[in-house]
């Protein structure tokens, strides 16, 4: 079997018959724990918009701390991560002719081992033991429970890190000499920076078990922090990776068009791989006890991981202008209405990319050392960080699914579905343009984050946030309606839709492409030059943290 | 004298395909909306200073 | 000719952005402006016992120039309520005696992180009267919504 196969993929590569249906059942349950954490998630959004707004006031067995927590936890960890782990398994498995079973095997341990840990994740959280939000900054301290089931998930994500490489390992023994295909590629990207950005979170988390349950007396409140944002900042750029895989490699072909040049994606994959962890502190940026010239080391290369960004509009803008002029398009813009807005394979991942426009400007402002002094802790960030995950990555996944889904269930996507998707991506942007943007507005008002009321006594301020606060409510139920469709949407894909193939959309090169150089793949250097790049921004302040370490401080509940 | 001629209509048409005009105005627009947002939230900046 | 035109924007690109650098490194380096970023520590434990903060409050060190030692605590600010002259330069040198808290004052630039062990400067001159909200913008707690105070300003 195994030598027909490699037969297949050197006569043959295009034509392999996508994901196995072994293969298959991995990602489709991964995918079906990320649609539901999205719609549990989603709801609890919801719940805090009218919170905020001050249409509804929770009661105290379910307060709005615990339902953030919650709502940070499923969505910034479980449904990123699962859909990830979904959506790139199942590219590994196209790309490299089907998973080794012992990688199988380890994506299965991954799954069990956060399944286990998310249970006891939530568990505390609903049982008020961990109202500590999503960052869980120390002193504040969580039930040892909450920290042990964080350890879970993460083990979970190591087992799949580990899987990929030694799928990996062993496609490039047996192919000496060959370019690794791209979505193999960009897999190994994800995987490499998120076994690196973990290490921090984790080594963090198991100074806190035994200081939550009283075995250490007390515990650095610096170090903790810095540990969790080496982690936290990175993660965002690991579904950032992920997108972009899906912007390269398949958009292209859903539109009609040619890949981009495959050395420039991999040189961008290879940029966001190195430059990453290093931007830690612009999380940051007030915080005491790190020099000014330490924090404006971060500026700078949270300012680096711009540029490969910067190479992906430019790469996206010619692959549709060259496109669409193909298709007819006349003129400056012409090429524009050439492209497929009605097919929702394109229009999710098209304007998940242009948000990414406000996204990434957002991100540079926030970054600016003093300037953030305007935005931090405010509802900027917060109208930020949903244009970011929420759109450019969120609605690139959710325009994965209209394709992946049907193809790993051996299904079909009918028009009427397209229909739907597209009626989901509408309400989606619009409720995070509405949402999103009131927002960032508020924020430079001053409106702060995190907290469930601001009406301070009725201070003047405050007053003025009011307006705002209510279009936070208006944009969440708008995007709790999109939740609901698209995990429809998703369900239906998977059980009920018509059967039938749907293919694995991977964009051909152009047919004057050079050949991708070899270089490319030596991953041995890039980790090193990872290793270096942390080492520069890291080694300094954290060494100056411990030695000079204030005495630590106890765990508090103050919730 | 034939040749000539089309040449003149195949040219425009080839330009046409091969035109980047789009992608320019479109980066172009990304470096306005980044250097807009930053100038704005510099200006408060200073303002409140 | 698409080589050519990336190496132009790429150019652009990153030169707009080291012009954003240039004009912050120049602020925080040449004057003085970058974020609050103290570098004093303390035992969060025996924060009342140790100068300054056995002596929390409003000082007046020099012409219409003050310093506020303030401590702060789930779920409130010590010294609150504070008053001081239009055009008063104040110093703010505060620290926590128990969680991560933030202390900011909207419509301005004061926005630091206090961390327990660690104490944070930032100052402010306030050129306009009026009575500022201030508040915890860090998650500290069930309370953390209620932790606010006011500078008003004369």
């Amino acid at each position: 079997m195994e030598q027909s196969l490699r037969e297949t993929i050197h006569e043959n590569p295009k034509k392999i018959l996508g994901v196995n249906s072994q293969d298959a059942k991995v990602s489709l349950s991964y995918l079906t724990v990320a649609f539901v954490s999205l719609l549990i998630g989603g709801i609890l959004g919801l719940v805090q918009g009218l919170e905020r707004a001050g249409l509804i006031q929770l009661p105290s067995w379910l307060n709005y701390y615990q339902v953030l927590t919650a709502h940070g936890l499923l969505l910034l960890v479980v449904f990123t991560a699962t859909f990830s782990i979904g959506y790139l398994y199942a590219n590994l498995s196209h790309a490299l002719g089907g998973l080794l079973p012992k990688v199988r095997k380890l994506a299965w341990t991954g799954f069990v081992l956060m399944i286990i840990g998310v249970a006891m994740v939530v568990t505390m959280i609903v049982l008020n033991e961990a109202s500590v939000l999503y960052t869980f900054y120390p002193p504040l301290a969580a039930h040892p429970i909450f920290y042990i089931g964080l350890v879970f998930v993460v083990l979970g994500i190591w087992a799949c890190c580990f899987g990929v490489f030694i799928n990996y390992r062993h496609w490039r023994k047996n192919h000496p000499g060959e370019v690794t295909p791209i979505l193999a590629f960009f897999t190994m990207g994800v995987f490499v920076l998120w076994f690196f950005a973990s290490l921090g979170v984790t080594i963090e988390v198991f100074t806190l078990i035994p200081w939550s349950m009283g075995l250490v007396e007390t515990t650095n409140v610096m170090v903790a922090r810095t540990l969790f944002w080496w982690f936290g900042h990175t993660l965002v750029n690991i579904w950032y990776l992920v997108a972009i895989s899906a912007w390269y490699v398949f958009v292209p072909r859903i539109i009609g068009g040619r890949h981009f040049s495959d050395k420039l994606i991999r040189l961008v994959v290879i940029l966001v791989v190195i430059l990453n962890i290093p931007g830690g502190f612009h999380h940051q940026i007030i915080d005491p006890a790190i020099s000014q010239s330490i924090k404006f080391l971060h500026v700078f290369m949270s300012l680096s991981i711009a540029v490969p960004s910067l190479m992906t509009a430019f790469a996206m803008f010619v692959v549709f202008e060259r496109t669409g002029r193909r298709l007819g398009g006349k003129g400056l813009l012409g090429w524009l209405k050439k492209l497929p807005w009605g097919d929702v394979r394109f229009l999710a991942p098209m304007i998940a990319m242009i948000s990414f426009i406000f996204g990434g400007a957002g991100g540079i402002v926030n970054t600016s050392n003093q300037l953030n002094q305007v935005i931090h802790n405010t509802m900027w960030v917060v109208g930020h960080f949903h244009i970011t995950v929420g759109v450019s990555v969120v609605l690139t996944f959710f325009g994965i699914c209209y394709w992946l889904i049907p193809h790993l269930s051996k299904r079909k996507l009918t028009p009427k579905m397209n229909k739907i998707g597209i009626i989901q991506t509408l309400i989606w942007t619009v409720g995070m343009i509405i949402m999103s943007g009131s927002m960032h507005i508020v924020g430079l008002l001053g409106d702060p984050r995190r907290t469930s009321d601001t009406t301070y006594g009725g201070h003047e301020a405050a007053a003025s946030w009011v307006p705002f606060e209510m279009l936070f409510a208006v944009g969440a139920t708008l995007l709790l309606i999109g939740v609901i469709i698209q995990v429809y949407a998703v369900f239906n894909m998977m059980f009920f839709a018509p059967k039938g193939n749907t293919e694995y959309p991977v964009a051909e090169p152009e047919d004057d492409e050079t050949p991708t150089p070899m270089w490319t793949e030596r991953w041995g250097l890039w980790i090193v030059l990872l290793l270096m790049v942390v080492a520069m921004a890291y080694v300094v302040p954290i060494v100056d943290m411990l030695l000079n370490a204030p005495p630590g401080s106890p765990p508090i509940r103050t919730w | 004298m034939e040749t000539t001629k089309t040449l003149k209509t195949e040219k425009p048409e080839k330009y046409d395909e091969k035109s980047l005009k789009g992608t320019i105005v479109s980066v172009g627009f990304v470096a306005a909306v980044i250097v807009v947002m930053w100038v704005a939230v510099f200006w408060i900046y200073m303002e409140r200073v | 000719m698409q080589h050519r035109l990336e190496e132009i924007w790429m150019t652009i690109s990153v030169g707009i952005l080291v012009v954003f650098m240039i004009i912050i490194g120049y602020q925080t380096f040449a004057l003085g402006m970058g974020p609050p970023s103290h570098s004093e520590t303390i035992d969060p434990q025996k924060v009342e016992q140790i100068a300054p903060f056995d002596d929390p409050g409003v000082k007046e060190i020099a012409e219409n120039e003050y310093e506020v030692v303030m401590i702060l605590q789930s779920f409130g600010f010590n010294p609150s309520n504070i008053e001081v002259p239009v055009g008063a330069e104040v110093h703010f040198t505060m620290t926590s005696k128990d969680v991560t808290h933030g202390f900011q004052v909207p419509g301005t630039n004061i926005n630091a992180m206090v961390m327990p062990g660690h104490i944070q400067k930032i100052s402010h001159t306030f050129k306009e009267p009026g009575n500022y909200l201030v508040i915890c913008n860090e998650y500290c707690g069930i309370g953390h919504q209620a932790m606010s105070t006011t500078i008003t300003v004369k």
